[in-house]
């Protein structure tokens, strides 16, 4: 068999090889650097915050690790009055923390390409000799890769930070509770990452600044409230207990009592209630209807109980946090491929 | 070579045809004026050619057969877009290394130079230049990219008249030294009659003439005669538009050489570009188009009322 090798033809497209990627790096530090100051302007001051708070914060808890025995009353005290005096404060400034990611998202990803459209520069920017598919994948990519970088970071700064009041215990404050979840690890930068993408997306499809803007804040947020209320807890098959507490640092969904192996209706248990003057309005709220006589160590569910409840929580444990996260990491980060994806397929075919 | 060629051409915006069976052959080396009212498609055309825009219906090759928005072709077309848009918060300078930046050959010494002669700082923002310095950024960016071929919609529309002047005698430039092809729009032909030597004139989404404008005005001529012959003259004759008076009549025709004689009694006249494009405007109907397409439609109809 002979082989048989052809010139190749001379054409245009052999002599004209796309222009070297590194140009954009330039292009988009010049144009995105004021969007990118922003970016490290609010992560910086809340890092900046975070370490202010939380030095005092971690100082007060190395006495309640240092306190020994630390089973005795004394520790026991001061455990306690670590939790009521710091997880109120962790829990509203994680609150607040959850509005990083989709502010970048508004305020980066938004305008990319929706500013081009109402100033008209697209038609600058998509007919010079850098393809505009080209010239979007870089934009995207190089700033998408700053801003999951600097959300990662912050993460790691945002899980120093809370790791007392989770070493403590608190109630509400475990490494799996909606808004502390979601500032740390991976889960961080790709919500950061998904806000952008929204952003991005959002501003090729609307071509406003300010529509585009609002529509990545409602889209973003209600993406990561359906996640937090509906879809995380089931992650994994949740763990079922006996137990009158949950485990410690649990993510509580669901919790009810059981007499006799079956669900305890409410009326059952405002009848062995009426003896404490306490009334249940769901079988994990109460409501007296006197003054309790209830004693004073012993909350509603303790009593219910002794005599004869058994209550039912459904949880996820806190050391599946790692596996959450993950999980969590990856479908973000597929979905945020897929909305960048379809950002660019709209910018090749618009107008 | 041709330098922008369109085959059946049509774009559709919702439910109406901003352009529609628009055929054209443009040949290089040419300083060619697009014409026609607003809504004509002008703008649709000229994006369609510079790839911003895909086309509908056919296809539109550039440079000797690029395909529009085709590598090669981005490569080859320099466009400035109607009111120039530039990123009002970059520097001069900054736009000149963007530009640089994203595309093969760019010309900073030519770019520096011709910025100087026009006295635009370089470390000024581009919001903060007047309109016309602005228009001078642009074809000055444009320009250092030496391209084949120069599109330029509507570029003069915030130009005063001193601008304009200067404006075209920095395209005239160009044609001159790097004899870079330049498609031109606007609905003033006025501003056009001076430099072009090709006029496109688009109506209602179609091409209704294109040709060398030399030639065009060779082959039309306004004829003056008594008005009760002016029917019976019109039925021999291509006529674009008749005007009549109450004694004599103005016709503007299309002459074909030798075979049309000039009738008794009428007298010729040579017509002006601005003349010629009015004619056809008021007269969407009829068409002048070269070589084989060539389609000597003068409908009687306009002649008739």
């Amino acid at each position: 068999m002979t082989t048989h090798t052809m010139p190749a033809p001379p054409n245009l497209s052999t002599s004209l090889r796309p222009l070297p990627w590194r140009r954009m790096g330039w292009v988009t530090w010049r144009q995105h650097r004021v969007a990118l100051a922003g970016v490290g302007a609010v992560f910086g001051a809340a890092a900046v915050y975070l370490v202010v708070t939380g030095l005092p914060m971690h100082s007060a808890y190395a006495a309640v690790t240092a306190c020994r025995p630390a089973s005795s009353g004394a520790c026991q005290q001061v455990a306690q009055n670590f939790v009521a005096t710091y997880q109120h404060l962790v829990l509203v400034t994680a609150g607040l923390m959850q509005a990083i990611p989709v502010l970048i998202g508004a305020f980066v990803g938004a305008p990319l390409l929706a500013r081009e459209f109402e100033a008209g520069t697209f038609r600058y920017a998509w007919t010079q000799g850098f393809r505009r598919t080209r010239w979007t994948i870089a934009k995207l990519a190089l700033l998408a890769i700053v801003i999951a970088i600097a959300a990662a970071a912050f993460g790691a700064l945002f899980s120093w930070y809370v790791q007392p009041v989770i070493g403590a215990g608190g109630g509400n404050s475990g490494p799996l509770s909606p808004t502390i979840f979601d500032l740390r690890g991976v889960a961080l930068p790709a919500w950061t990452l998904a806000a952008f993408a929204i952003g991005a997306l959002a501003g090729i499809l609307i071509r406003r600044v300010i529509p585009a803007m609002f529509a990545t804040i409602v889209v973003w947020v209600a993406l990561a409230f359906l996640t937090g209320a509906y879809l995380r807890p089931h992650y994994e098959a949740p763990l079922v207990t006996h137990a009158a507490n949950s485990p410690a640092g649990a993510l509580v969904i669901n919790q009810g009592l059981l007499r006799d192996g079956k669900p305890a209706s409410l009326d059952m248990i405002n009848q062995t209630l009426r003896a404490v003057d306490l009334q249940a309005l769901t079988p994990t709220l109460f409501h007296p209807t006197g003054p309790s006589t209830l004693p004073n160590s012993e909350d509603p569910v303790q009593y219910l109980i002794q005599h004869g409840y058994t209550q039912v929580t459904t949880y996820q444990p806190a050391s599946r946090f790692w596996t959450f996260q993950w999980i969590e990491g990856a479908w973000l980060l597929a979905l945020s491929l897929l909305v960048l994806g379809t950002t660019i397929w709209r910018v090749r075919r618009a107008t | 070579m041709n330098i922008i060629e369109a085959r059946g051409l049509g774009k559709r915006y919702g439910g109406s045809w901003a352009l529609h069976e628009c055929t054209l052959a443009i040949p290089a080396g040419h300083v060619v004026a697009l014409v026609g009212p607003n809504g004509a498609g002008k703008t649709t055309l000229l994006n369609i050619a510079v790839g911003l825009s895909v086309p509908s219906a056919g296809a539109v090759t550039v440079i000797g057969g690029r395909p529009a928005g085709s590598p090669a072709a981005l490569d080859a077309i320099a466009f400035v877009a109607q009111d120039t848009p530039l990123y009002k918060n970059l520097s001069v300078a900054d736009l000149l290394r963007l530009t640089r930046n994203l595309n093969r050959g760019f010309d900073g010494e030519y770019a520096n130079a011709r910025l100087g002669e026009l006295g635009i700082p370089r470390d000024r923002k581009a919001g903060d230049l007047s309109g016309g310095q602005q228009t001078q950024v642009a074809l000055t960016l444009a320009l250092a990219r030496h391209p084949k071929l120069l599109v330029l919609d509507e570029p003069m529309a915030m130009l005063d008249p001193l601008a304009r002047h200067d404006f075209m005698a920095a395209v005239m430039t160009a044609v001159a030294d790097d004899g870079v092809s330049v498609v031109l729009s606007s609905h003033v032909l006025a501003e056009l009659e001076r430099v072009a030597d090709y006029l496109v004139l688009l109506s209602s989404g179609s091409v209704q003439v294109a040709g060398e404008v030399e030639d065009l005005l060779a082959s039309h001529r306004v004829l003056t005669g008594p008005a009760s012959e002016a029917d019976s003259c019109a039925e021999r004759l291509n006529v674009v538009h008749a005007r009549r008076g109450e004694a004599q009549a103005h016709l503007l025709v299309r002459i074909n050489g030798a075979t049309d004689a000039l009738p008794h009694g009428w007298d010729s006249h040579q017509v002006s570009l601005e003349e010629l494009t009015l004619a056809y405007l008021r007269a969407p109907g009829t068409a002048a188009l070269p070589g084989p397409t060539r389609t000597a439609t003068a409908v009687a109809s306009e002649v008739a009322q």
